[in-house]
């Protein structure tokens, strides 16, 4: 996982050239809080969705990349989950990215996005600490 | 028959008298007069306020200021949304001026998003565009636009100057001829009655055999409970901008028409008044 994270590093425009070597460590932090649930394909598919999270910049990368979120999930409420999962300091700001282009309003349900911008099952989104694409 | 270039122009200069009024709770030094304003349909309310509050803060003592926010009968109005489509939505069918209430305390957190400035809005507007982009070219126009060019579309907005906005925004409202349309049509639908924000789905201007599908056929896809029913009163009114288009009317003819400066066409769904 984390070598598909390294190839696509290459591929970000305007994210500097730190992206191969994460801050922070790899070890898996089992998330304190239950969801977004970590992908188990079981309970009540047709309210989840797949989610793929990768790191831009110098935002640390997430060792568990694929999530199972709820649909009416916000983007807000993903975007503090990463904030917390990744032990972010509250002043440290997360940006969270759509198609590697544009950021969603934060009150967006990650189910709509799924339903305009996923492929092949699943809705990639970028997160990073500071804003990567305009 | 008129140009349907004309229409551009009626759309973005569309105003709604409104008169804001402070919060009867708000403590203030002396009374507060209502203040009245003409706002554009297509602008944000954060972004064409700076006289109400203002006129506001004259009366009223520094430390009792937070951040200023809206509220109509008791729904927090979202800044992030088109002003027009909040009228649509919450106010059509009422006696003008709309009578907005403006608040400079207990900011609503789970409702509205926080916009300490313009730069704010800048973001929210051109995130719009690129995401209504990403459904009409698959991102490719706005992504070959420059920085200055995206400062025009914004700048365009801000100063409400219709030339400099749709000189650059008719490259986002450009299409192949043999393919008749965009590739998707960005759209939001709004229901007055729903909790839920709106529905945007992926939706093609032209079927695989070539018609071209009308609003009617989005409708019906997406929110079916919108169209009248046989036999039965019509229920609710489908509006855009003020108005109900014919719903025979072709859904790529109303993105280029009647979408928003964000390229996106917002639908509000509105019961029809009772009385």
């Amino acid at each position: 996982m984390s070598n598909l994270h390294s190839s696509n590093a290459d591929t970000f425009a305007k994210m500097s050239d730190n992206a191969d070597s994460p801050t922070e460590t790899q070890k898996e932090e089992p998330p304190t809080q239950q969801p977004p649930n970590e992908d188990s394909g079981t309970a009540d598919e047709k309210k989840k969705i797949d989610v793929l999270l990768k790191a831009v910049g110098d935002a640390p990368i997430m060792k568990t990349k694929k999530w199972s979120v709820e649909r009416g999930r916000t983007v807000q409420s993903l975007s503090q989950f990463i904030s917390r999962f990744l032990k972010l300091e509250p002043s440290e700001q997360l940006f969270i990215y759509v198609n590697q282009s544009f950021a969603p309003s934060p009150d967006q349900e990650v189910g709509i996005l799924f339903e305009c911008f996923s492929s092949d099952g699943k809705l990639v989104l970028h997160y990073c600490k500071s804003q990567a694409w305009g | 028959m008129a140009d349907d270039k004309d229409v551009l122009r009626d759309v973005w200069f569309g105003r709604i008298p409104t008169c804001f009024m402070l919060y009867q709770d708000e403590v203030t030094e002396r009374e507060a007069e209502p203040f009245y304003l003409l706002l554009p349909r297509v602008s944000y309310l954060t972004l064409v306020t700076d006289k109400v509050k203002k006129h506001f803060l004259k009366v009223m003592k520094q430390e009792d200021v937070e951040e200023m926010w809206f509220e109509y009968e008791g729904t927090p109005l979202k800044w992030h949304y088109p002003i027009g489509v909040l009228f649509d939505l919450h106010a059509s069918n009422t006696a003008l001026p709309w009578s907005v209430t403006v608040h400079f305390k207990s900011f609503p957190e789970r409702d509205l998003l926080h916009c300490p400035s313009n730069s704010v809005i800048e973001a929210h507007f051109m995130s719009g565009i690129k995401e209504a982009d990403a459904l009409k070219h698959k991102g490719q126009v706005i992504n070959d636009m420059q920085k200055k060019d995206h400062k025009q579309l914004w700048m365009g907005l801000q100063n409400d100057k219709f030339d400099q906005f749709w000189a650059m925004n008719r490259k986002l409202m450009e299409y192949p001829t043999e393919e008749g349309g965009f590739r998707y049509i960005p759209f939001r639908i709004y229901q007055a009655m729903s909790e839920r924000p709106f529905i945007q789905k992926l939706f093609r201007p032209v079927s695989p055999e070539g018609q071209p599908y009308t609003l009617g056929d989005l409708l019906k896809e997406m929110c079916p409970s919108a169209l009248p029913q046989d036999d039965e009163p019509k229920r609710y009114q489908v509006v855009i901008h003020g108005i109900e288009p014919m719903l025979e009317t072709p859904v790529q003819w109303l993105s280029e028409h009647l979408s928003h400066p964000d390229n996106f066409l917002h639908i509000s769904i509105i019961p029809v008044p009772s009385d």
